[in-house]
């Protein structure tokens, strides 16, 4: 199984556009992010610039609109993700609970959706099933 | 805290942690079997004391501690009988304990004690059955109810196996050491065997009503990159690994909505997993890095490449991939590969060259009775429009095959070939 665990540092909303954290910050997290690469559970990782450089699509009477940040008024705000393969939730909140993070940040784990996940109908929406007696092709490599 | 969240979040540290407590374990008393008898010892004063106490900041030195306290009562009662006792050099435990630092030693060579555990788990004198089950155990942090779960096994019987498996190692005094020299690459291979049988049964069951247990894949996945993070100088390590991300990267679209199995020239390929596709790419990029000429798994995972690379199944470059089906034929001679070779030439050079490579290969003993070497015979033949002879070969695959889904597919394919009549191609129902 798959989960994200999102990364929402404190105070991340108001940051002044190019701020990165301190070297003794990074210098934690990737010891952190090396843990997990050697335990074999990490996919992706990524760490995003603060949302005063970034902006805000919303869609209010169906009309795409624009906002640019920071955006004031909104409290939990993504800073990156680290996305992990586990054999559980509880695992993945272990993981979480291992994060070298500040008093003030928040992590939120959230399990990533297979597609085998899905309700038949909506699996039928996201795509046709293939020719089941369609020709062969694949052959697994085993002795 | 909660006595079931306290159990679940114990599940989890037992997961992240067994293998590097077993393993330091193991270099202290130079015995699997009495690491991880210690070790659950440790799992039980957890079990004991974390529902009260919360789950400690370090978990892993705080298992290891408590293990290593038993280690010695237990060393000092051994001693107190007068059994053998510098054996296995347990005194010389006691008096490194002793001295300072001893902890901060044990934590640099935990890489290396993990690497010597994997290199035993995968020990050639067991059988592969003992080192599936004991790799699963040890390295891969599984109960011996969850490795039963997986291969449709009692849990008697896995744990028997695991019982002996340890015995064995014991009884043989396995050393608890990194192979060197002409054995280290025999070592190595072994232990690349075992994790690519792990992720081929779940992959491909060999038994049951499911065509696959992607948690076994994983399990075998996550196994190879911490065996790559280990030794990240080794081609083949990375070949493996990148074979299976991009076996892996497939498992969303192999199973249809009623779990039939979809075939790779079927499969929508939007469902491919991009992440576990570029980590496969990357993988390569590694093994390439390291120079030197590809290794079985190397050229394997080559293979998979192209196919992940071709946006449609018409794009795929079946010529590159004979080609590199001819390489594997040069460091991995048999059957099997010669087989799938046949298939890329089927492809890359039309059905009729397809079909002479494999009629090479149809007095190949070892493929008596195997069931994708009628299915290859089969997809040819339909392919030359000789349909009642492709359905012969069909319902003799079904006939062989051991997995259901497999079977039914099989079957689906033979009446579909036997209603194209033989002489025009021609489809005898509108």
């Amino acid at each position: 199984m798959r989960f994200m665990l999102l990364m929402m540092p404190g105070g991340y909303g108001e940051a002044a556009p190019g701020t990165m954290p301190d070297a003794a910050a990074v210098g934690e997290m990737m010891k952190y992010n090396e843990a997990l690469g050697k335990a074999g559970v990490l996919l992706a990782l990524d760490g995003l610039h603060p949302p005063s450089m970034g902006a805000r699509v919303s869609f209010a009477g169906g009309k795409a609109a624009i906002t640019d940040g920071p955006f004031s008024e909104a409290k939990e705000i993504i800073g990156g993700y680290w996305m992990i393969q586990v054999r559980s939730r509880d695992e993945a909140l272990e993981w979480a609970a291992r994060c070298p993070a500040g008093e003030h940040d928040t992590i939120e784990v959230r399990q990533v959706q297979e597609f085998s996940d899905f309700p038949p109908d909506v699996q039928s929406a996201a795509g046709s099933l293939p020719d089941l007696l369609a020709r062969t092709g694949e052959h697994p490599t085993r002795e | 805290m909660n006595e079931s969240v306290a159990g679940r979040a114990i599940d989890a540290v037992w997961r992240i942690e067994s293998p590097r407590l077993i393993a330091g374990l193991t270099r202290l008393t130079r015995d699997v079997g009495v690491a991880e008898d210690l070790a659950q010892d440790a799992l039980v004063a957890a079990l004991e004391q974390w529902p009260e106490s919360g789950v400690p900041a370090n978990p892993g030195a705080w298992l290891m501690a408590i293990a290593k306290r038993r280690a010695i009562d237990r060393f000092r009662r051994e001693e107190l009988g007068e059994r053998k006792r510098d054996e296995f050099g347990r005194v010389e435990l006691a008096r490194k304990e002793a001295e300072p630092g001893f902890d901060a030693s044990l934590e640099d060579d935990i890489g290396d004690d993990l690497l010597r555990l994997v290199f035993i788990a995968c020990h050639p004198i067991l059988s592969r059955q003992a080192r599936v089950a004991l790799t699963l155990r040890l390295i891969g942090g599984l109960t011996t109810a969850e490795i039963a779960r997986a291969y449709l096994a009692s849990e008697a019987t896995i744990a028997q196996r695991i019982v002996r498996a340890k015995r064995t190692l014991t009884e043989a005094r396995v050393p608890f050491e990194m192979p060197q020299g002409a054995d280290r690459s025999a070592r190595l291979a072994s232990v690349l065997e075992v994790l690519y049988l792990i992720f081929n049964e779940g992959y491909c069951a060999t038994a049951g009503d499911d065509w696959m247990r992607p948690s076994l894949c994983e399990d075998a996945l996550r196994m190879g990159r911490i065996v790559a993070e280990l030794m990240p100088r080794e081609a083949e390590v990375h070949g493996l690994v990148a074979l299976l991300e991009i076996q892996a990267s497939r498992t969303e679209a192999r199973v249809g909505r009623n779990g039939e199995p979809i075939l790779l020239p079927d499969q929508d390929r939007s469902r491919w997993n991009r992440v576990l596709i570029r980590r496969g790419f990357a993988a390569l990029d590694r093994l390439e890095r390291l120079g030197g000429t590809l290794g079985p798994y190397a050229l394997q995972a080559a293979i998979a490449a192209c196919h992940a690379r071709a946006g449609t199944a018409e794009e795929t470059d079946w010529v590159r991939i004979a080609a590199l089906y001819d390489a594997l034929l040069e460091v991995m001679p048999s059957p099997i590969v010669a087989l799938n070779r046949a298939v890329a030439v089927g492809f890359g050079y039309g059905p009729a060259a397809g079909l002479e490579a494999v009629e090479e290969l149809r007095f190949e003993k070892s493929l008596e009775g195997y069931y994708l070497l009628a299915s290859v015979r089969g997809d040819l033949l339909a392919r030359l429009g000789r349909g009642a002879e492709a359905a012969f070969e069909f319902r003799r695959a079904a006939a062989a095959t051991a997995n259901e889904r497999e079977r039914t597919l099989l079957l689906g394919r033979a009446k579909a070939a036997g209603d194209v009549d033989s002489a025009t191609g021609r489809s005898t129902r509108s």
